[in-house]
């Protein structure tokens, strides 16, 4: 769009015509791009009759607004951009990166002074500014604060990146005692800390650790030995179910049945497997999607077992090895085991340390069958599975033991999940739970622990973060709700790291062995697998 | 598979011979690839196996490794230690992992992604997964596994040594040069332990030093292994340097067999195939008597197909007329099978006879089935026809 078609005028052009003008083109454009979609809405009134709701006003705002961005952008930052290049060429030094830019130590005080003054100030700024502008005030924080954290991030990235692992165990360890500390300090009372720590814990720790195990599981299916499976949650629904119904109608305990719900995963894994090994690509994909939703209609349509699409509900609760209990009329309530106050909060932060656990155990056995024979023989299977059955693997087996381990670690957290919900239904299980996984898998790079629980936290905790936008209500209307809006950006956050890391956050992949010294093979030159 | 005994045949007595391949088919729809052949590779020998481009050599490897399942025949693989397998029945994964045969790609197959040792390791997977307990001792750490463990890392540092690989041991195998990858997966199949060592075209597309490499690797295997190699080459410098055997093939079928020397003199593999340039192609034909090169020589020689070091390229799709003894006109493509053309000429001055007797005969094809001295692609004259012709090929 910046490039003009005359060389003659661009001369003549000063940056200030020039930008006038694509201004103007780019509000023509936007004016034409959006005169049906944000001019005219479609409603209904009162007498159900559907009406054209005219909003003229928006429109010319955000066409005012694309005009004034493309001329900002070519009156200033792209001349700005062009000077920066000359004056690092002229300094000789190596050019800064927009990184070291961003983060410098004046905008990071500037940051924290800010934190501050609205978080000590809170009480007289929110009569002063009332409460429109008080929601502003506290994206404002919000913003100051992830900067902060940003900066400290980056400041110490070099350390973070050699103990990433070690960190970000000891980080997910220490995570809901952080925030319930905080927000006792800040409620003032260790009762408001706990009733506050609930959504932060369930919310965004449990949900984010559930969709890292599932997404582990995943990986061992589609990262490892490279068989692409749309279906996959159809192994947490069986895992939910197997769970939910034999922990009602036979009361067995959690740790029970998490056991069996696993092999009852890794058993239909098997029953999966056996027709589909023959196939492979895009008609793998194919079927494994149908069997995910066959799971999904059996479940819906026989009623009497699984009472259809009113679900399962009363499912018990997970109980500490049967020791202490979490149900508050129990003897051996955990408040009245320790003589606390009563709260929900202990149930949350246990079923935390919980998922927290199945996933270290995800990651723990992952780790370990990579280093052994049926793991490098999944790889192997990934990399070329022609040269495999010349090497004597029986490709069968191989292909076999991947669907049972993965469809195993969705058992697993099918069954967790139950146990937190207390409720299943088959709306749990769509086919765009699956999609969503397999994205947290390529988003994380295929085969990569890490890069997964990255991508993991990025798109269940930034959708959940977006819940949280509530002052973008008073932007756009009362009626405006983010949430809805998070599948859309979940798939332009997806197209942008795909063009930006091809192979996902962590394209390299770690040897099982070595002999002199181990290093990391680029993801050029592994293969994503054919099915 | 749980019916051992049918493929284990019963040891007959001292055998020499590690795999014996007999009239052995392999077919495609019409078309025949190989067409009842049968040789035999010695134990502790290097057995090549030559012939033009499209002669079916890489469908017989495919066939004696599982990757096809032959139309008809027999491939007995006989193992040091007195047991003897039926190739042609055993699961493709089988071979390599019970009759002990391993073999590498004329493109090669590696697992470009994985460490050069992790390479090697992957091919000893049968015996890491045995010694692992089927993953489930392996996973809790047991001293076995992590004894078996060691040992397998061992034998792939003794095979990348062997490989001149070893200062790359951590690097992706596809980061390797070409010439490198071949060593590679030269390694990596004898990692699996086998008894039988099938190469296809080892040498291609290595320059002479890596040649020579390669040669001394393949002289070293067999002299301390004791590995018997089947080696597919078309470098006739690797082939006549190290291999005791020689099979030709030509047009899936066996056209000579014996030792190099015995080889490289036969008529027909020269004429077929052997080391032998465009120019001498003429000389050779001539002599043993081609009545259609020296009728093509009058033309001056097809320069549409570019310049051929070997014999194989002439036989285009220079198509002529071909003027029958009973006035019968079919069209022919020239030179298709020198070998076979040898064999008529020999063939219709010993027996005479034959020939009158086939021009009786009214359909193009059956005089082609009594006299071989016909060759390749006939235009039919009716359908069947071309169904037995091909069935020839």
């Amino acid at each position: 769009m910046a490039v003009t078609a005359s060389p003659e005028r661009d001369i003549v052009a000063t940056p200030m015509q020039r930008a006038t003008r694509e201004a103007l083109y780019a509000g023509a454009i936007a004016l034409g791009l959006f005169v049906l979609f944000i001019g005219l809405k479609t409603d209904q009134n009162i007498s159900n009759e559907l009406i054209l709701v005219q909003r003229w006003g928006l429109l010319a705002i955000v066409v005012v607004l694309t005009m004034a961005g493309r001329f900002l952008y070519v009156a200033y930052g792209q001349p700005f951009l062009a000077n920066q290049k000359i004056v690092d060429v002229a300094t000789g030094l190596l050019p800064e990166s927009v990184a070291t830019r961003f983060f410098r130590l004046p905008y990071f005080l500037a940051a924290i002074v800010t934190v501050a003054v609205l978080v000590f100030l809170a009480g007289p700024l929110d009569g002063l500014l009332g409460p429109g502008l008080a929601g502003y005030a506290r994206f404002l924080r919000a913003l100051a604060i992830i900067y902060a954290l940003a900066s400290v991030l980056f400041y110490f990235r070099t350390f973070i990146h050699a103990h990433f692992s070690a960190l970000g165990i000891t980080a997910l360890t220490l995570y809901p005692v952080i925030v319930v500390l905080v927000l006792a300090l800040y409620g003032g009372s260790v009762a408001a800390g706990f009733q506050g720590s609930l959504k932060w814990v369930d919310n965004f720790g449990i949900q984010i650790l559930i969709y890292v195990m599932l997404a582990w599981g995943l990986n061992i299916v589609v990262g490892l030995a490279g068989l692409l499976d749309l279906g996959y949650v159809a192994f947490y629904a069986v895992g939910a179910y197997a769970y939910a119904l034999l922990g009602t109608h036979y009361g067995l305990s959690f740790w029970i049945l998490l056991p069996a719900a696993g092999a009852m995963a890794a058993f239909w894994g098997v029953m999966l497997g056996f027709p589909v090994l023959r196939l492979r690509g895009d008609y793998l994909a194919i079927v494994t999607l149908a069997f995910g939703e066959i799971i999904r209609l059996v479940i819906i349509n026989w009623r009497e077992v699984t009472n259809g699409s009113a679900g399962i509900s009363g499912i018990p609760k997970v109980s500490f090895f049967g020791l202490i209990s979490f149900n508050v009329s129990d003897p051996n309530y955990i408040a009245k085991v320790f003589d606390i106050a009563t709260s929900s909060a202990y149930y949350k932060i246990f079923l935390y340390y919980l998922i927290l656990g199945l996933c270290l155990l995800t990651a723990f056995v992952t780790i370990r069958l990579r280093r052994m024979p049926v793991g490098r023989a999944w790889e192997a299977l990934r990399e070329d599975e022609i040269a495999c059955r010349s090497l004597g693997i029986n490709t069968t087996t191989t292909k076999l033991t991947a669907f049972a381990t993965g469809a195993m670690f969705g058992g697993f957290a099918g069954s967790f999940f139950a146990a937190r919900q207390g409720f299943v239904s088959p709306e749990s299980f769509i086919f765009l739970e699956s999609a969503i996984i397999l994205a947290i898998v390529v988003l994380g790079g295929m085969g990569s622990l890490v890069g997964i629980a990255v991508a993991a936290m990025v798109m269940i905790g930034g959708t959940e973060v977006l819940r949280e936008l509530d002052f973008l209500k008073q932007v756009f209307g009362p009626d405006f709700t983010p949430e809805l809006y998070r599948m859309l950006l979940f798939g332009m956050a997806m197209v942008i790291v795909m063009l930006w890391k091809p192979r996902g956050f962590v394209g390299s992949r770690e040897p099982t062995a070595f002999l002199k010294e181990s290093r990391a093979v680029a993801g050029s030159f592994t293969k994503e697998g054919h099915g | 598979m749980s019916d051992v005994s049918s493929i284990q045949k019963a040891n007959p007595g001292m055998n020499d011979a590690i795999l014996q391949v007999e009239h052995l088919s392999m077919k495609f729809g019409g078309l025949v690839a190989i067409g009842d052949l049968s040789f035999q590779a010695r134990r502790g020998e290097i057995t090549a196996l030559i012939g033009p481009n499209g002669a079916g050599k890489t469908t017989v490897f495919n066939c004696i490794t599982g990757f096809y399942k032959p139309s008809e025949g027999m491939l007995t693989l006989n193992r040091r230690d007195g047991s003897s397998y039926l190739l042609e029945r055993l699961p493709n994964h089988e071979i390599p992992a019970r009759a002990k045969v391993a073999r590498t790609f004329q493109n090669i197959r590696l697992f470009s992604g994985m460490t050069l040792l992790e390479n090697l390791l992957v091919a000893q997977h049968n015996k890491l997964m045995k010694a692992s307990g089927y993953t489930i001792l392996g996973l809790f750490g047991f001293s076995g596994y992590r004894k078996a463990s060691a040992e397998s890392i061992d034998l792939a540092r003794h095979w990348l040594e062997k490989a001149d690989l070893v200062d790359r041991a951590d690097d992706p195998a596809g980061d390797l040069p070409y010439g490198a990858q071949r060593r590679l997966e030269i390694a990596r199949a004898m990692c699996t332990g086998p008894e039988l060592l099938c190469l296809d075209e080892p040498a291609a597309g290595l320059n002479p030093k890596e040649s020579m490499a390669l040669n001394a690797l393949l002289m070293d295997i067999k002299d301390n292994t004791g590995t018997s190699i089947l080696l597919i080459e078309h470098d006739m410098a690797v082939v006549m340097q190290i291999s005791d055997h020689v099979v030709v093939l030509e047009y899936g079928r066996k056209i000579s067999d014996g030792s190099p020397q015995a080889v490289r003199t036969d008529p027909r593999v020269i004429a077929a195939y052997l080391g032998v340039e465009d120019e001498d192609v003429e000389t050779v034909l001539t002599e043993v008597g081609d009545e259609d090169v020296i009728e093509q020589l009058d033309t001056g020689p097809d320069s549409a197909h570019g310049p051929g070091t070997s014999s194989s390229y002439l036989a285009g799709p220079v198509t002529d007329t071909v003027g029958h003894s009973e006035g019968e006109r079919v069209t022919v493509s020239k030179g298709a099978s020198k070998a076979e053309q040898v064999d008529a000429r020999s063939s219709a001055a010993a027996s005479k006879a034959a020939s009158p007797a086939a021009a009786k005969q009214p359909s193009a094809a059956k005089s082609s089935a009594a006299k071989p001295a016909t060759k390749a692609p006939v235009k039919p004259k009716t359908p069947g026809a071309s169904n037995r012709r091909g069935g020839r090929k």
